[in-house]
């Protein structure tokens, strides 16, 4: 008889290896005669890279790669994978050239003397919702349509009792992985190897490979360990394909680990939101109208729309609701997928609005949405406040101060899609008794293997310490990205699928591809719900915050192993503290780029600034959603989070913040 | 990174030739290297100079040797005892793992954070004289509202060097002219038309000790600072401060501003408001307020004067504590 393994607190697999520094990450596989790449940035966000002008003595360098020598390159639907290929400049920091050298520093050195010839273009980089350039994309992110409406909205606003119409305005924030966008790219032969750091080995291969003319299968991804991602190691990105263009040349190995400065510009952000909410409702607090207009910036490159407003679809049910994007496109990097993409600005302006219409109501900010609220997210609410101790709240606001500090309260629901993509997983019955399971996943830190090996040793009936796990390769079977907040229930599926079809038909080895079930599954409209608490003190000297309690209470379905859960969902939750607080991507309008592109200037929260902090779920598996349960956890601590901190803010000291982070120069009295 | 030259200082004033620097403890210099903001020929290394130690000093002050690592010096008995803002601010400042290696001489010399200094694409006239000063129409938020000039507006970012600042510390240098003495308040100098020069030290001269006086005031000192987040990020104000007060009047005090100005800001202007006045927060603020007459604020960074005042008042009122 053996114990259930799914739903038991298990550690990583490969912490021990991690700790100990015997995991491998992208940088760290050695090559023979590996040769180090090192990217010359544009110093300007728009013109034309005429030449390029190298020191003919430096000592060590193999090559200056540039699009008047670089190889020409196959076009793809991405055309920032399109390096060196246009004397168009697109944005500050773009990569124009690649110096390839025998040794880092002479790479790095070699890229510091080089001089670009240049003939810079007028430029244009600040978004405002009246800019005149502003339209209304086709679609926005992930792939939905950028307006809805229901109803009358005008209508129903001007009959409501009570209304709202508030902006609110989140800046341009980074990803910032720990571990940086990373490639050592080599040829063998025709084939290309790419050791590099993604989230998605699979669609690596298919993505690097167009651009080189190659079939996915003649690229081999290799992505063992990842050091987070949030997003913006989604997608292949420049660093892959200058490795590889540069090995090609080199005919060696290259080494392309981007530098934290350029992870500002090179691989994503979360491009800034102007949004205005309007809201009425009727005396009791019945919501009657929502209107939620998000304007939001791309790069000239490619349009990537940050979807602010979708959240607002799925979060309140109003008889009278529209939801609206316009996008302007500026000299800017493309912004990309950064942990709950839309969700987690669009929450902040929603759930800061509705606190604001709980005020002009003069109700329970709580009460407020457990009138609107479906079951799971008022069950969230009702548990959460229990837990947090929210009874007995006085609700005015700069009521409460012990010496120096106002103190107050906030909440905020929380809501996020939970869906599958297609995957395949094989399992294999080996000799020694035990079973390896292989699927082409990324394990980005969240602990995806220790889960699927939960997962497989629940379906075969062994302990985990009889599963092998293979993931993190290209060449395994293909499994969707790890985002979304998909990944285990998408190759969890794929996994169950492969060890049921072991056992039920007494085979050495099984292979299921979860496509099929998975595009009937998705016509579900399913959800995780949440609801944040926060308590926060207010240095009434200072202004400066800080955030003395901070609670989730979630309905994600199952929670297949409680440790590592939790650390996903306090992960998002201290995220959603840097956002309220602390994160902003600093635009320099005259230089046109971002201009805190460190971690000493770009502030996340350290350990100091988390004092307490705690998560817990609703036990509710959603097993008709898909065979593992879940719903996923790995976006929704940042949804509504922030807006629980934004709305303690303003409960400790009566000042709205609608321009985040709240940074005590917008609290100084 | 450009190729450079490394050796051992074998005395504290090793002659330095054109292009060589000292490095100390490397938690600024190294940073600035990688990013092509310094690019020195020579490294001339200063940590085994027998310079590790805290002494006292026959007039009842401390000796404190320029290679005594912040975090040694925050945690030594007698600082922690008779000048507790200096403890105070060293603990403020940056991170345990940057405490460790940092230098009481590095500290004092660290460069400026402002972000365009440490982007050797930017123009800047610290780094690049005559290419111009984008923070005044850029991201000035947290750079300097007294002492700037048209050609800058940095800070300096020591949290240590604002407590020396009110201690009146005196840096013992030697060089290539011989030791002298240089009180720290004129250590620094103002950017005026020549930002790219910090400090009035002549090129080869090294710190080799801080001297702390023997001052009782300091028993009664504390250090404030206020910061975007809890923990490893440069001040948006800070207030060191000492004060001692007799029969409820101010007989002694000591206030130094950080994060204001290009140099630890010593507040003469309020201390002299002070002396010998009632120690009460209107006059604190007052003399807060006197002091500020002076500030010069930007379109982004105008808080900061509410901001030192409020320091100055809270630190003050908290120093004066039950004494009346």
């Amino acid at each position: 008889m053996v114990s259930r393994a799914v739903g038991a607190p298990i550690a990583r697999l490969e912490g021990p290896a991690k700790v100990s520094g015997a995991a491998r990450y992208a940088a760290d596989y050695p090559q023979d005669h590996l040769a180090y790449g090192w990217i010359v940035p544009s110093p300007v966000p728009r013109g034309r890279l005429d030449a390029v002008l190298t020191d003919p003595a430096a000592a060590d360098v193999l090559a200056v790669l540039w699009h008047g020598n670089a190889p020409q390159l196959q076009s793809s639907d991405d055309p920032e994978l399109a390096v060196l290929q246009s004397d168009r400049i697109a944005y500050r920091g773009q990569p124009l050239a690649l110096v390839v050298a025998t040794t880092l520093e002479a790479a790095r050195r070699a890229a510091q003397l080089i001089r670009l010839d240049i003939t810079a273009e007028e430029h244009d980089v600040e978004l405002r919702a009246d800019h005149p350039d502003h339209y209304r994309p086709e679609k926005v992110n992930p792939d939905v349509p950028a307006d809805t409406g229901e109803g009358d909205v005008e209508a129903a606003l001007v009959a409501a009792p009570v209304a709202v119409d508030v902006t609110y305005t989140v800046p341009a924030l980074h990803n910032n992985p720990m571990e940086p966008h990373a490639t050592i790219a080599r040829w063998d032969g025709d084939e290309l190897v790419l050791y590099d750091s993604n989230q998605h080995p699979s669609g690596i291969a298919e993505a690097v490979g167009a651009v080189f003319g190659l079939t996915a299968e003649r690229v081999h991804v290799i992505t063992e360990h990842v050091g987070g991602g949030f997003g913006s190691k989604g997608t292949a990105r420049p660093n892959a394909v200058l490795a590889a263009l540069a090995a090609w040349v080199t005919e060696r190995p290259v080494q392309v680990v981007l530098p934290r400065q350029a992870m500002f510009s090179v691989v994503g952000h979360r491009a800034p939101t102007v949004q205005r909410l309007r809201i009425g409702a009727e005396a009791d607090g019945t919501l009657t109208a929502i209107d939620h207009q998000t304007w939001t910036q791309t790069s000239r490159l490619f349009e990537f729309v940050e979807s602010a407003a979708v959240v607002t679809r799925d979060m309140y049910p109003v008889p009278n609701l529209r939801t609206a994007h316009r996008v302007v496109p500026l000299d800017v990097p493309t912004p990309r997928w950064m942990r709950a993409p839309g969700e987690a600005p669009g929450m902040v302006a929603l759930e800061c609005a509705l606190d604001e219409l709980a005020t002009e109501l003069g109700a329970d900010p709580l009460d407020l949405r457990l009138r609107a609220a479906d079951p799971g997210l008022a069950a969230c609410l009702r548990a959460g406040a229990e837990r947090f101790g929210w009874s007995g709240r006085d609700h005015r606001p700069r009521q409460r101060r012990e010496g120096d500090w106002w103190i107050g309260t906030g909440v905020a629901g929380a809501t996020y899609p939970a869906t599958a993509m297609p995957s395949t997983a094989r399992v294999r019955a080996l000799a020694d008794d035990n079973f390896e399971v292989a699927i082409g996943a990324a394990d980005l830190g969240t602990g995806a293997r220790t889960v699927l090996a939960q997962i497989a040793a629940d379906e075969l009936g062994v302990p985990v310490e009889a599963i092998r796990i293979r993931i993190g390769d290209s060449t395994l079977p293909a499994a969707s990205v790890a985002g979304g907040s998909s990944g285990s229930a998408s190759w969890g599926w794929a996994v169950t699928g492969a060890c049921r079809l072991l056992k039920s038909e007494h085979r050495d080895e099984a292979v299921f591809d979860t496509t099929d079930l998975v595009e009937r599954q998705n016509r579900k409209d399913r959800h995780a719900r949440g609801a944040h608490f926060a308590e926060v003190r207010v240095d009434a000297v200072t202004g400066e915050v800080r955030v003395s309690r901070l609670f989730g209470m979630y309905d994600a379905g199952r929670i297949l192993n409680p440790r590592t859960a939790r650390g996903q969902f306090l992960g998002g939750m201290i995220m959603g503290m840097g956002m309220a607080l602390h994160e902003e991507s600093v635009l320099d309008p005259a230089a046109g780029t971002w201009v805190n592109h460190d971690l000493a200037e770009y502030h996340v929260p350290t350990h100091a600034d988390v004092e307490w902090i705690d998560a817990a779920w609703l036990d509710r598996p959603d097993d008709d959603l898909n065979p593992i349960g879940a719903r996923g956890i790995g976006e929704i601590g940042i949804v509504g989070s922030p807006a629980a901190i934004l709305n303690a803010v303003w409960h400790a000291t009566g000042t709205r913040i609608r321009d985040l982070p709240a940074r005590p120069d917008k609290l100084l009295e | 990174m450009k190729n450079f030259e490394y050796r051992t200082a074998t005395g504290p004033a090793d002659g330095l030739e054109e292009g060589a620097v000292f490095l100390a403890g490397g938690t600024n210099l190294v940073d600035l290297m990688k990013l092509g903001v310094a690019t020195p020929d020579v490294l001339v290394d200063v940590n085994r100079l027998p310079l590790h130690s805290v002494d006292e000093l026959a007039d009842g002050g401390v000796r404190i040797g320029a290679a005594v690592r912040n975090s040694d010096l925050a945690a030594d008995r007698r600082i922690r005892t008779a000048y507790p803002v200096l403890s105070q601010a060293l603990l403020a400042g940056a991170s345990g793992q940057l405490r460790n290696m940092a230098t009481t001489g590095g500290n004092l010399l660290q460069r400026t954070r402002c972000r365009y200094f440490m982007d050797a694409t930017m123009p800047c006239n610290k780094h690049r004289p005559g290419s111009g000063c984008p923070a005044r129409d850029g991201d000035h938020r947290n750079l300097a509202v007294l002492g700037g000039s048209p050609a800058c507006i940095a800070t300096h970012p020591s949290d240590m060097a604002v407590a020396l600042a009110a201690l009146d510390a005196v840096i013992q240098v030697d060089g290539p002219a011989g030791a002298r003495s240089i009180p720290v308040t004129e250590l620094y100098r103002l950017p005026e038309d020549a930002p790219e020069r910090d400090t009035t030290l002549a090129h080869g001269e090294l710190i080799t000790s801080v001297d702390l006086p023997a001052l009782p005031v300091a028993a009664r000192s504390a250090y404030r600072k206020a910061r975007d987040r809890a923990s490893y990020a440069f001040a948006i104000g800070s207030v060191a401060a000492a004060l001692r007060v007799e029969d409820g009047l101010v007989s002694d005090v000591r206030l130094a501003f950080g994060a204001v100005a290009p140099k630890p800001w010593r507040a003469v202007t309020a201390e002299d408001a002070l002396r010998g006045r009632p120690a009460t927060p209107e006059n604190f603020r007052a003399a807060a307020t006197a002091e500020l007459e002076a500030a010069r604020p930007l379109r982004d960074n105008a808080y900061k004067i509410p901001l030192i005042r409020n320091l100055t008042v809270a630190i003050l009122t908290s120093l004066r504590g039950d004494v009346r």
